[in-house]
């Protein structure tokens, strides 16, 4: 059965009668939690400070209890007895808990017993002072309801005063937690775009650089254009390898990228277009992923010409990147190999598109990008 | 059909650099009979010489490599062109297609590759590069718009097959008959005949597209 269910069923029953917290509390106490040897009533009686302590909460308790009685207020006798066991479980299970089970006790107790700095921790004593006397008012006020409508009302107003003071400061940390935790994840995926960017640009020419060592002028000709690509990605936001200005369309970009591999790499890329349209992100991203692809032909595959065809059609834009260069094995390169896995593909899988990589030792090499186009952009076709 | 076993070849091209280079790529493997620079001399050459393939450079001073095909086409059929162009201008190619010509190659081609084309098209074959590949499938590309489709609109000569533009995708891709074949899983024979029709549609259709280009070269 869920562990929701039987937390409800406990709820219903402590509404209905009382016995149900401190049944709820005993089976805590008593039943081993899932993948634990003993339960923590076990642990709890080698505990001898923790039985002093939880005889002296549930002896005070008693003795409210018995002051309470004869102050007369009645209906506290009947709850009485199921808090007493209650609260004297809670204080063992508060001490004896597994170490998970502490860390969630801790978080949900944070705002009654904050750790934090001196003025910290006064500013929580007068928290809880304010809340405990809202609350008591509160619940007065609750008792002595015989005249008016009004009465009974504001006691719940006071009650949940006294619940916001107590914990609105923990509900809006949690609720800032949530927040930062969505911008750490952004981070993280802006981090791994970068990456995937830097890889395309900067480490690209720096492997270049090394190869070609021994000749300065290339060298000095490399760093040049990585240098104005750098720039213009960081002060012009014009993204390297992804040109994506306005205006620009896939036929533009593909040329760009036949020029620019031609350029570094001196080999002829053979470049067809059919159809035309505007980049949108998606598409600029599919552009990225094809100069790589592209990249990765004239650098690796020994060909002596690589081919790159472009369709756009209705329905979606692809890109095919290939090469009758030495191949390989896909299913061979090793994770940490950077460029086709997380370059091509994951930049494909990120937008919705697909790659596929085709290839086997000495037979060439093909990569198939395909990116769908959503349906509003689809007018602006052909030429 | 197979061609002659080493094809006579006549070389039109108004760079006199150009035509010497084509002529040592070419080597001993095709019989080169003649040059010519113009168009005017180019069809008085070729009509005497009668070559099994003229490589026809797109840009002649004097009309343009389809002023020679139109000339020599209709007397002389088995005469086959291979156009040659370094511009890739896509009504240049179209133009001299619908002139007539068997198959269209940029100039940056390989010496074997060009003596493999000039073999196809000696024996009747096509000659699809990349490039033709992809102006065909753009000219053939949607439907024309609703209205326009008028009364002139044949499908049997106005549209591709699905089968023929897969076959132009993977030329556009940069594949081989035989890779295509095996990729489609049909015979180099059935590849051929269908980029054959391809071309005859090329010819023939009257879509705007192909007519527009057309026009731009004036020809009709």
């Amino acid at each position: 059965m869920d562990v929701t269910v039987i937390r409800v069923l406990f709820v219903l029953v402590t509404v209905a009668g009382g016995f149900g917290l401190a049944a709820y509390v005993l089976a805590w106490l008593l039943l081993p939690a899932a993948g634990e040897e003993t339960n923590i009533a076990s642990r709890a009686l080698a505990d001898r400070r923790g039985l002093t302590l939880a005889a002296g909460v549930g002896s005070l308790l008693v003795a409210l209890l018995i002051i309470a009685s004869l102050l007369g207020v009645g209906w506290f006798g009947t709850v009485a007895w199921p808090l007493v066991i209650s609260t004297v479980g809670i204080v063992l299970i508060w001490r004896n808990a597994s170490p998970g089970e502490q860390e969630t006790l801790h978080r949900l107790a944070e705002p009654l017993m904050s750790q934090g700095s001196e003025t910290h921790r006064r500013w929580t004593l007068w928290r809880t002072g304010i809340a405990l006397v809202l609350l008591i008012w509160g619940l007065v006020t609750l008792l002595h309801t015989s005249h008016a409508v009004l009465r009974p009302l504001s006691g719940v107003a006071l009650v949940i005063a006294a619940i916001v003071v107590a914990f609105g400061p923990w509900w809006l940390r949690i609720a800032r937690d949530l927040v930062a935790e969505r911008q750490a994840r952004a981070r993280a995926e802006e981090r791994s775009d970068l990456a995937a960017r830097v890889h395309d640009s900067v480490l690209q020419t720096l492997a270049l650089i090394q190869l070609r060592a021994n000749e300065p002028q290339q060298v000095i000709q490399l760093a040049r254009a990585q240098e104005r690509e750098l720039r213009s990605w960081l002060f012009e936001g014009r993204a390297p390898g992804s040109p994506a200005g306005d205006g620009m369309t896939i036929a533009a970009g593909v040329r760009l990228i036949q020029q620019e591999v031609e350029e570094q790499h001196r080999i002829p890329v053979e470049a067809v277009t059919v159809g035309d349209c505007e980049l949108d992100d998606d598409l600029a991203a599919l552009l990225a992923a094809a100069r790589e692809a592209t990249v990765n032909a004239a650098k690796w595959s020994g060909a002596p010409v690589v081919s790159l065809f472009a369709e756009v059609e209705p329905a979606r834009v692809s890109i095919y990147v290939r090469d009758r260069g030495r191949g390989f094995d896909p299913a061979a390169v090793p994770a940490d190999r950077k460029g086709l896995a997380e370059s091509v593909r994951a930049r494909m899988e990120r937008r919705g598109g697909t790659a596929t990589i085709r290839s086997a030792a000495g037979q060439g090499t093909e990569v198939s990008l395909i990116m769908s186009r959503p349906a509003g952009r689809r007018q602006q076709g052909r030429t | 059909m197979t061609g002659p076993a080493r094809p006579r070849v006549v070389i039109v091209d108004d760079h006199g650099l150009f035509r010497s280079g084509v002529r040592s790529e070419l080597g001993d493997r095709v019989e080169v009979a003649g040059e010519a620079d113009d168009v005017g001399p180019a069809i008085e050459l070729i009509a005497r010489v009668l070559p099994d393939v003229v490589l026809l450079d797109v840009h002649l001073p004097g009309g343009g490599g389809q002023a020679v095909v139109s000339a020599i086409r209709p007397a002389h059929p088995h005469v086959r062109f291979l156009a040659l162009s370094a511009s890739d201008a896509p009504e240049d190619v179209i133009a001299v297609i619908r002139a007539g010509a068997r198959g269209y190659v940029t100039k940056t081609i390989s010496g074997p590759d060009l003596v493999d084309a000039v073999y196809r098209v000696a024996a009747d074959d096509t000659v699809f590069s990349p490039r033709l590949a992809g102006f065909v499938l753009d000219a053939f590309a949607a439907l024309p718009p609703d209205g326009q489709a008028s009364p002139r609109f044949d499908p049997e000569l106005d549209q591709l097959t699905t089968r023929e533009r897969d076959v132009l995708r993977l030329i556009a891709r940069g594949y081989t008959y035989r890779e295509i074949g095996r990729e489609l899983y049909i015979s180099v024979k059935t590849v051929e005949s269908h980029v054959s029709s391809v071309l005859r549609k090329l010819q023939l259709s009257t879509r705007h597209q192909l007519t527009r280009w057309a026009a731009e070269r004036r020809l009709t």
